[in-house]
């Protein structure tokens, strides 16, 4: 939060302010100190926000013309496509809108991963993202049964039998998300329903995740406590607006490539044939960006504990700031963990690989051991390695190393922070 | 406030107790109707049953009807299938069931064709068995629907059903 008084210049402006002091937060907003050795990996917050904005506004506009119905559903779409202005590029812009925003979350959170920014103080702003990634894992799933074509039905028949697995009340449940006793009508009219609804929550969740953001303000690429302001922070704006915006462009260049030269590259072929609930596709994948949870759901041979480990695969994220013992946040001064995290970025990309292909034979053995090491990786390596590991010297400031050459041990020692972590 | 005000409950606290207790049936009355709605209406209660035709399948044949939104595998099996069904010792089985329990006649054996993995529909003649293979996770079924190999947790299920007469099947 900015320390100095803000007063608007004009009459008017200090009149509205003081009974709603929206100038204040705009003024913080662009005053706002930011670390000014932020990498281009700090600027998918902003893409994310871009991709966001841009599905909630596609998504209306489709609303317009989308019919919520199994009889109808189908044939809509095919008229958005063919029939409605400009319809094709909207859907498209949606459905590839989908897999960038997906694309920048995985960057996004593997950049946490990397610079350690969701260590303390940062616990609840990592909280609350990974309740964003849930909610657009939720929201996604729900946006590709709308079509209603084959992967439409049986993906939605697929992930809400999860919840049959639950004992004692799993079909009653299942039933009950149906409205019905198979995946039907009214599953589609409640999954449009709350399709809607979702993007709003998630506008809601990113709003408490910059305010909780600016409370102990940005990590930085080598992950030490700075003084804000300081001269080791550069003002929001222009510096980091220019950046973000920059950045913006680069992602929209790979986004435009998509839509306009291979915009179903991503999608299933299955699912321009009409939802036949008598046959199921010969194979059935998820989209990519759910497929790594698909690859763990599948490697347990067991109904019950395979629902179990997917659902844990997400919820060891949630509690990831306390499984990481290393007090030291950026992966730059923690050699051994820096091996660690590209094996898991390894072992998720595989995992997905997997996820794509038949579950049997070889595919299932890696799919197998790569879901094990994923588990050890939080519960086993994280706890321990934290503790045993021998992290090299950081430095006093961000400009130390420019200024002052590089971190020498001296230095290091005098540096209280360090001192603690001895 | 002392020890022996603490612990006479007042008119106040009555009051407390009362008003909460009341408001807590009050947002029970409200959210219930909003969580019920969401159950199988009355219309798809409605197709509850439905009549199928069994009179131009034959032996070694399958068909497949829609009941409850749901495929329903009508299977006139050989002598052959039948045969190597009730050969098998219940011990082998994931979830032992006879196949006298499963198929009353046994030249028809009538299931929910869907796998109990995640809801799938299995391929006839394909698999481990020579019956059912379920394509998305890999579950072999045996010529009575029972599940040999792979993560589905029981067998497939067999539906409340009647003959009404030698060619029809009532099925629900």
């Amino acid at each position: 939060m900015s320390d100095h008084e803000y007063t608007p210049k004009s009459k008017v402006g200090k009149w509205f302010n003081d009974r709603l002091p929206l100038l204040t937060l705009a003024n913080h907003l662009t005053d706002y100190p930011t670390p000014k050795n932020l990498n281009y990996w700090w600027t998918f917050g902003g893409i994310l926000t871009f991709c966001l904005i841009t599905q909630i506004i596609t998504g209306i506009v489709l609303g317009m013309h989308y019919v919520a119905h199994a009889d109808l559903a189908f044939q809509s779409v095919e008229h958005i496509m063919r029939d409605v202005n400009y319809g094709w590029l909207i859907r498209y812009v949606h459905a590839n809108g989908a897999s960038m925003f997906f694309l920048a979350v995985y960057i996004h959170i593997f950049r946490s991963l990397y610079y350690g920014s969701y260590k303390s103080p940062r616990e609840v702003i990592w909280i609350i993202g990974m309740l964003i990634y849930f909610l657009m894992m939720a929201t996604a799933f729900m946006g590709y049964v709308l079509p209603w074509g084959q992967m439409s039905f049986w993906g939605a028949t697929v992930i809400t039998n999860l919840f049959s697995a639950i004992p004692l009340v799993g079909e009653s449940i299942t039933n009950w998300l149906w409205g019905g006793y198979s995946v039907d009508n009214p599953t589609l009219t409640r999954f449009f329903s709350l399709h809607y609804l979702f993007p709003f929550l998630i506008l809601g969740l990113v709003v408490l995740h910059i305010w909780a953001l600016h409370v102990p303000g940005n990590n930085n690429p080598i992950g030490i406590d700075i003084k804000k302001p300081s001269k080791d922070t550069v003002p929001f704006h222009p510096y980091i607006v220019i950046k973000d915006a920059f950045a913006l462009l680069i992602f929209l260049l790979i986004f435009a490539f998509f839509v306009f030269f291979s915009p179903n590259i991503l999608g299933h072929a299955d699912n321009y044939i009409e939802a036949n609930p008598l046959v199921t596709p010969a194979h059935i994948v998820p989209e990519w960006y759910l497929l790594p949870f698909y690859a763990i759901l599948r490697s347990v041979p067991d109904k019950l504990l395979g629902v179990i480990a997917m659902f844990a695969a997400i919820f060891v994220l949630v509690i990831l700031p306390w499984l990481d013992t290393s007090k030291v946040r950026s992966t730059v001064f923690r050699p051994i963990y820096k091996q660690f995290y590209w094996f898991l970025v390894a072992d998720v990309l595989i995992l997905g690989y997997v996820g794509a292909m038949p579950a049997e034979g070889l595919y299932l053995l890696i799919a197998r051991v790569a879901t094990a090491y994923y588990f050890a990786h939080f519960l086993i390596i994280l706890p321990f390695l934290g503790m045993k590991e021998k992290t090299t010297p950081l430095p006093l400031s961000i400009t130390e190393p420019v200024l002052g050459g590089s971190a020498d041990m001296v230095m290091a020692r005098n540096n209280s922070d360090f001192k603690e972590k001895l | 406030m002392s020890d022996s005000e603490k612990k006479k409950p007042n008119r106040r606290d009555f009051i407390v107790t009362a008003t909460t207790a009341a408001g807590a049936v009050g947002v029970g009355a409200v959210v219930w109707p909003l969580v019920d709605q969401m159950n199988p209406d009355a219309s798809v209660k409605a197709l509850a049953s439905t009549e199928v035709d069994i009179s131009a399948v034959e032996p070694g044949q399958s068909i497949t009807v829609l009941w409850r939104g749901k495929p329903v595998f009508i299977k006139r099996r050989t002598q052959d299938e039948i045969d190597s069904a009730r050969a098998v010792d219940l011990s082998e089985l994931k979830h032992p069931e006879k196949d006298e329990d499963r198929a009353k006649n046994p030249e028809w054996l009538v299931m929910l064709g869907v796998c109990t993995h995640l809801g799938c529909v299995p391929l006839n003649d394909k698999g481990d068995y020579g019956a059912w293979f379920c394509p998305c996770h890999g579950s072999h079924y045996d010529t009575s629907g029972r599940i040999r190999k792979g993560p589905a947790p029981t067998n497939m299920e067999v539906p409340k059903y009647e003959f009404v007469n030698s060619n029809t099947i009532k099925i629900g």
